[in-house]
C-alpha cells in the first residue's frame, strides 16, 4: 500500500529524513530505547497505567467541540480539538507521561528536558512530581526571562531549572544543553524530549504517543458526523509534536487534507521568522537528517516568532518528509495573523487560545469553504501563558 | 601514502595530537597556530571547522565556535587558508567538525577538497557509523582520506570490532562518556576499559582523548594506547588574540614532560 510511505522505516528514516547523528557517547542510551520502547509500550501494564493516566489525570479524552459561531462565519464545520483542556494547559502532557512510564520501566533515576516557553518543561517537572523522580530543565537563559510563571511552576513542583548560557540562550541551546547532560549520565537518566524531534526512535516515540489526538478525533468524528474523515486537519507547527498527533491516524486516508501552519514571524522574508519549510534548507539538526533554518556555511539560524513554542529552527523529520512527498501542505501565519486569530476565537467562542494554536486558527481566514465541509482544527494549547503578550498587543 | 599511515608505522607510543579551532582568536590564527605547534613537537593536528550547535562540546570549545564564527571563518574560508598548508606543515592533519556544514559543502566535494590541500583524515562526532557507510565511505576513500570513530566506556565490544572494521586511521578512544574539557577520569573502572579496548589487540591504533590536560594525564593515557589528544586545555591557552602564539612552545613541552 503505498501509504506506508509516511510511516518510519527500522533504521529509523521516514524517506530521506531521521536517522540518528548522535556521537558515540549517546549511542548506548539511543540503542537502549530503540530496542525496548516498543515493547514496553506494548505491555499490558504500561497501556493500563498509561490509559488510566491520560484518563484521570490529564482529563482525556478532550473534547471535539463544534465551534457554532466560527463555523457560521467561515461556512463550514469547524470542530475544535480541545488539547488546551489537559491538565497543565497543552497536549505535552500526553508524551511526557508516556515518556516517564517508559523511564521508569527503564530503571531511570534522573528525567532531564529541554523547553522554550516552558510548556514541555511543565508537562515533563509534572510527571517527575507525580513519580517522585529528579527532575531538571535546561531552558535558555532569555527565555527564563520571559517565561517566568512557567519557572514559577517548575520550581513549584520540585523541578531544577538550568539556564543554557551557551549560543542564542534559547530553545536550540536549551536542547543542546540537555543532549550535553546525557552525555555526561549516560547510566541513571533519561531524556524526554518535547517534541517529534531529535534521534531515532524520539520522533517516532513521541508521535505514537500524540496519536491519542488522532486517535480520538477519529471516534469523535463518528460520533458527530457519522464518519471518521474530515476533509481538513489544521494543526500549528513548530517542532511539530501536536500536528503529528493530530495527522497520525489521518496519514493513510489520502481524502483528508492536512494542513500544518508554520509561524511567519514578521514575515517569511522579514528576517525575523520561523517558516522553516519555506526558509530551511535540508541538514542535520538535534540528531536527526531533517528541514533547518541555516546559512550558507551550514551554521544554525535563529528563529522568531511572537509565539515562543513555536520559534525553532527546525521540523521534525516526519514533517519534512510529509512536506517533501506534499502529503501535508504548509502554510505561513504572521504574528499579526496569528494574533488576530486568538483575539477572533476568544470573543466568538469564550475560549483564549495559546498563541500557537491561534496559527492554525490564523488559516482559516485564508480558505475558502463549500459549505459542508468538516474540519478539525487542533486547539494545542490555551492563552493563559500568553497573557503578558496578549496584554501588551492589545493594550488590554 | 596517507601521513597519519606514516607516523603510526614510525611511532607507537606517546604520540600527541593537539586541537584547536579553525579561525581561533583571530581568522588569520589558523596556519601560525599549526605552524607553532609542529614546531614545538606535536606529532599531528586536529583543526577544528566551528559550527553554532557543537553538542559533543564543553563550553572552551562552544565559546571558541562562536568566535571563529563571528571573525568569519566557513569552511569556504578554511579551504582558502588551508591551500598553503602543505608548504610548512609535514606532520598529518585531520579536520574535526560536525555533520551539518560538511553536508551544506556537499559531502563528496568536501572529501575532494580536503584530500587536496593535503589533510590527512576526517573525524565527524555526530556521523555515526550507520549513515557513514550508506552515504558517505565511498567519497572518503575514494580521496584517501581517513574516518576516525569514536569509541566510549559504554561502547559494547562487538561495536568496537565494527568500528574497527570501518576505521582506516586511528580509533579515538574517549577517557569517559562526557563532553570536551571535562578533567580526567582515573577510576579503577576506567582503567579497566582502556586494558578491555586494548587487549583486543584492533587492527587500528588507539589514541585517548578527552580530559588529557597536563602530562600526568598525558602520561596515564600512554599506558593503554598509542598516544593521546589535547583539545580544551590547549584552545583555552590561545585566548589572548594579541598573543596566542608564545605560550605553545611551553605548553607542548609540559604535556610531553
Amino acid at each position: 500500500m503505498a501509504h506506508t510511505n509516511y510511516r518510519v522505516t527500522d533504521k529509523g528514516y521516514y524517506g530521506d529524513f531521521g536517522g540518528a547523528y548522535i556521537p558515540e557517547m549517546l549511542y548506548p542510551n539511543i540503542e537502549e530505547l530503540r530496542n525496548n520502547y516498543l515493547n514496553i509500550i506494548a505491555q499490558p501494564d504500561f497501556q493500563a497505567e498509561f490509559q488510566s493516566l491520560l484518563k484521570d489525570y490529564v482529563g482525556r479524552p478532550s473534547p471535539l467541540y463544534l465551534a457554532k459561531r466560527l463555523s457560521e462565519k467561515y461556512g463550514a464545520t469547524i470542530y475544535l480539538k480541545r488539547e488546551d483542556l489537559n491538565h497543565t494547559g497543552a497536549h505535552k502532557i500526553n508524551n511526557t507521561i508516556g515518556q516517564i512510564l517508559l523511564a521508569e520501566k527503564l530503571g531511570k533515576k534522573r528525567i532531564i528536558a529541554e523547553t522554550g516557553a516552558g510548556q514541555h518543561g511543565v508537562a515533563t517537572a509534572t510527571v517527575c512530581a507525580l513519580k517522585g523522580l529528579e527532575c531538571v530543565i535546561y531552558m535558555g537563559e532569555v527565555d527564563i526571562e520571559r517565561q517566568a510563571p512557567n519557572v514559577a511552576r517548575m520550581k513549584m513542583m520540585g523541578a531544577t531549572v538550568v539556564p543554557a548560557t551557551s549560543g542564542s540562550k534559547t530553545l536550540k541551546d536549551a536542547t543542546n544543553e540537555a543532549m550535553r547532560d546525557w552525555i555526561n549520565n549516560p547510566v541513571d537518566t533519561h531524556y524526554i524530549i518535547g517534541s517529534v524531534v531529535g534521534p531515532h526512535p524520539y520522533p517516532e516515540m513521541v508521535s505514537r504517543f500524540q496519536s491519542i489526538i488522532s486517535e480520538e478525533t477519529k471516534k469523535q468524528l463518528i460520533e458527530h458526523t457519522g464518519s471518521p474523515s474530515p476533509d481538513y486537519v489544521l494543526a500549528c507547527v513548530g517542532g511539530g509534536s501536536n500536528a503529528m498527533g493530530m495527522f497520525y491516524h489521518f496519514l493513510d486516508d489520502e481524502h483528508v487534507k492536512l494542513i500544518a501552519a508554520e509561524a511567519a514571524g514578521l514575515g517569511v522574508n522579514s528576517g525575523h521568522s520561523a517558516a522553516t519549510s519555506v526558509l530551511g534548507k535540508e541538514g542535520v539538526l538535534h540528531g536527526s537528517r531533517t528541514i533547518l533554518m541555516q546559512t550558507e556555511d551550514g551554521q544554525v539560524i535563529e528563529p522568531y516568532s511572537i509565539s515562543a513554542g513555536l520559534d525553532y529552527p527546525g521540523i521534525g523529520p516526519q514533517h519534512a518528509h510529509l512536506h517533501k512527498t506534499k502529503r501535508v501542505e504548509y502554510v505561513s501565519i504572521t504574528d499579526a495573523e496569528a494574533m488576530d486569530a486568538s483575539l477572533l476565537l476568544s470573543k466568538m467562542e469564550g475560549i483564549i487560545p495559546a498563541i500557537e494554536s491561534a496559527h492554525a486558527l490564523a488559516q482559516l481566514e485564508k480558505m475558502t469553504f463549500k459549505g459542508d465541509e468538516i474540519v478539525v482544527v487542533c486547539l494545542s494549547g490555551r492563552g493563559d501563558k500568553d497573557l503578558n503578550t496578549f496584554m501588551k498587543y492589545f493594550n488590554l | 601514502m596517507n601521513r597519519l599511515k606514516q607516523l603510526f608505522d614510525k611511532k607507537d607510543k606517546d604520540i600527541l595530537s593537539v586541537y584547536f579551532t579553525a579561525g581561533y582568536p583571530t581568522l588569520d590564527a589558523t596556519l601560525k597556530i599549526a605552524e607553532e605547534l609542529q614546531k614545538a613537537g606535536a606529532d599531528f593536528l586536529e583543526i577544528g571547522f566551528p559550527y553554532s550547535d557543537p553538542l559533543a562540546d564543553g563550553p572552551v570549545i562552544q565559546k571558541s565556535s562562536e568566535v571563529a564564527i563571528e571573525n568569519g571563518m566557513t569552511l569556504k574560508v578554511l579551504f582558502e587558508q588551508l591551500k598553503s598548508l602543505r608548504e610548512k606543515i609535514h606532520i598529518p592533519v585531520l579536520l574535526m567538525g560536525y555533520a551539518n556544514p560538511m553536508i551544506q559543502y556537499g559531502v563528496k566535494e568536501f572529501c575532494k577538497k580536503a584530500a587536496e590541500v593535503g589533510v590527512d583524515g576526517v573525524i565527524v562526532p555526530d556521523l555515526p557509523m550507520y549513515e557513514y557507510e550508506e552515504l558517505y565511505k565511498d567519497d572518503f576513500i575514494d580521496n584517501g582520506l581517513s574516518n576516525v570513530f569514536l569509541v566510549t566506556p559504554q561502547t559494547s565490544e562487538e561495536r568496537i570490532r565494527k568500528i574497527d572494521g570501518l576505521s582506516n586511521g586511528f580509533i579515538y578512544l574517549l577517557s569517559s562518556s562526557s563532553t570536551t574539557g571535562k578533567a580526567l577520569n582515573v577510576s579503577d573502572e576506567i582503567g579497566i576499559y582502556y586494558q578491555r579496548v586494548k587487549d583486543m589487540n584492533l587492527k587500528n591504533p588507539l589514541i585517548i582523548g578527552f580530559g588529557i590536560s597536563d602530562q600526568k594525564s598525558f602520561e596515564r593515557a600512554n599506558q593503554y594506547a598509542n598516544g593521546a589528544i589535547v583539545g580544551s586545555a590547549f584552545v583555552k591557552t590561545l585566548a589572548d588574540k594579541d598573543d596566542y602564539l608564545s605560550h605553545i612552545p611551553a605548553f607542548v613541552k609540559a604535556i610531553k614532560g
